[in-house]
């Protein structure tokens, strides 16, 4: 086979606008999301899967976008941690993590925050122990998970209250 | 790291992907869910020329009912084992194992049939699958054929799927009524196994009528506890009967040593889960 790899055009929606590009079927969702349109707030921080800090969401479940080709993402729809919040209003998620301090370095905080979203979708009144085996794919290296597990409650709390 | 670049192809009919699994290319690869597969290639352990993605693929998802068994689509992802009703009806076994696998974001994306084709000693799911008697339909460039589970794992991370193979299904009796447990020791949340117990009875008045045991990473691949199995059929389902049948649990086996535990602590594990699982799995 020759030197030039091809090139595949994909069409995905990102935080609700639709891109179309030409990239190589080699690279990451996550790079792709971060090198190409500049949307850094989703992170790498490991080689191996493990750590969740690319958490996204893919057509509405969370995803790990290192573990994602940017050619699979053709035709689907992705949001990642900047679209989340609307009009200039955090995420409840997002003002549930900053009012119970649930953040440190902050590094896996995009990955945590995109993750407790999805959880909530699936099970609206999680116990403490649903919370933390729904956050097993999101490591901190901070160790600061008793206050995300309080933000989750906290935010699971709120929304209950709101119905 | 970033994977070695590749041709990438997203057929949109089996046919279509079995002439490109046919192909000239040096190394052709299948991708389904791609969470194993994708950091493989980040670690650069693989670097195919073509990457064949099944992703495209209609009706390789979903599960449906089948008579006397269940036939689960090869893409069907572990999330949706956990939420299947048929599954959780008529192969309890495989909803209890796949709740057990990896993290919500990776079962989100990782298949059923990618599992069983990784066929990693230490993966869940082979254990499931032998314990449940499944069976794999393949198809290659000379039509489909059906594998039992039994003679599917071959070797470590090796399966009866050639090159240019693919698995599309995998149909499992119906085990309705029986009573199930995945015993899982692992270090930490989202690890492997280090061993792992999957069990499946069927109870007629306390009485084990028929039991099925597989075992995760005691050997080069899922093997059943066939000792365990025929001490304890026709005896009643009682804890003392099963601790002594699971001390039987090791017989045979050939458990790796690494940096989670020594053979011989694989060993002394493999009875100690059976017992639990099956104690659970009988509910005494
Ligand atoms: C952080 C992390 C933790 C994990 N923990 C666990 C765990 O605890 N237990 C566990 O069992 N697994 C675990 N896994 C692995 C996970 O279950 C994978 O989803 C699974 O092993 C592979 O399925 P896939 O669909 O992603 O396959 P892929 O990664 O796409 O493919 C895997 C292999 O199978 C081949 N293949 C896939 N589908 C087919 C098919 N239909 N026909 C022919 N060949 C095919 C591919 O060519 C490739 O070689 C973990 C993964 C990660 C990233
Ligand atoms: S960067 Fe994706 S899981 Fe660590
Ligand atoms: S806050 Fe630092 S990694 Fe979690």
């Amino acid at each position: 086979m020759g030197l030039a790899w091809g090139m595949t055009r994909i069409s995905v929606s990102v935080d609700g606008i639709a891109y179309v590009d030409e990239v190589e079927p080699r690279m990451l969702l996550v790079h792709y999301l971060r090198d190409r349109l500049g949307k850094t707030g989703t992170v790498v921080g490991c080689d191996t899967s493990n750590c969740g800090s690319c958490t996204v969401h893919l057509d509405g479940r969370s995803v790990k976008s290192c573990a994602v080709l940017a050619v699979q993402a053709d035709g689907h729809e992705v949001i990642t941690i900047e679209g989340i919040a609307k009009d200039g209003e955090l995420h409840p998620m997002q003002r549930a993590f900053h009012e119970s301090h649930a953040l440190q370095c902050g590094y896996c905080t995009p990955g945590m925050i995109m993750q407790s979203i999805d959880l909530l979708a699936a099970n609206p009144d999680p116990t403490e122990a649903d919370v933390r085996e729904g956050l097993e794919g999101n490591l901190c290296r901070c160790t600061g998970y008793h206050n995300i597990v309080k933000a989750v409650l906290t935010a699971a709390a709120d929304a209950k209250a709101a119905r | 790291m970033i994977p070695a670049a590749f041709d990438y192809l997203a057929p949109t009919s089996i046919e279509e992907a079995l002439a490109a699994l046919s192909s000239d290319a040096d190394e052709v690869k299948v991708l389904a869910g791609g969470q194993s597969l994708i950091p493989v290639l980040r670690l650069r352990l693989a670097a195919p020329t073509l990457v064949v993605d099944l992703g495209r693929l209609p009706d390789l998802a979903g599960v449906r009912d089948d008579g006397g068994a269940i036939l689960i689509g090869a893409m069907t992802t572990h999330d949706e084992l956990t939420r299947e009703p048929l599954v959780s009806e008529h192969a309890t076994l495989l909803a209890k194992v796949a709740q057990t696998v990896a993290d919500p974001q990776v079962r989100h994306r990782g298949t059923f049939g990618g599992a069983l084709v990784h066929a990693d000693p230490a993966g869940d799911f082979p254990a499931a699958a032998l314990a449940l008697d499944a069976e794999m339909t393949i198809v290659g460039p000379s039509g489909p054929r059906t594998v039992p589970a039994a003679e599917f794992f071959t070797d470590l991370f090796t399966t009866a799927v050639s090159e240019d193979e693919i698995l599309t299904a995998v149909r499992v009796p119906k085990h309705t009524g029986w009573g199930s447990h995945y015993e899982k020791f692992h270090r930490s949340a989202q690890m492997w196994s280090i061993v792992g117990v999957a069990a499946t009875v069927r109870l007629d008045g306390g009485t084990v009528v028929e039991v099925k045991v597989g075992l995760t990473n005691m050997a080069s691949t899922a093997i059943r506890a066939a000792a365990v199995e025929q001490q304890l059929v026709g005896q009643p389902a009682a804890p003392e009967v099963i601790a002594s049948a699971a001390e039987r649990a090791a017989d045979g086996t050939s458990p790796p040593t690494d940096v989670n535990g020594d053979a011989d602590y694989r060993q002394h594990l493999a009875k100690v889960l059976t017992r639990r699982a099956l104690i659970t799995a009988c509910g005494c």
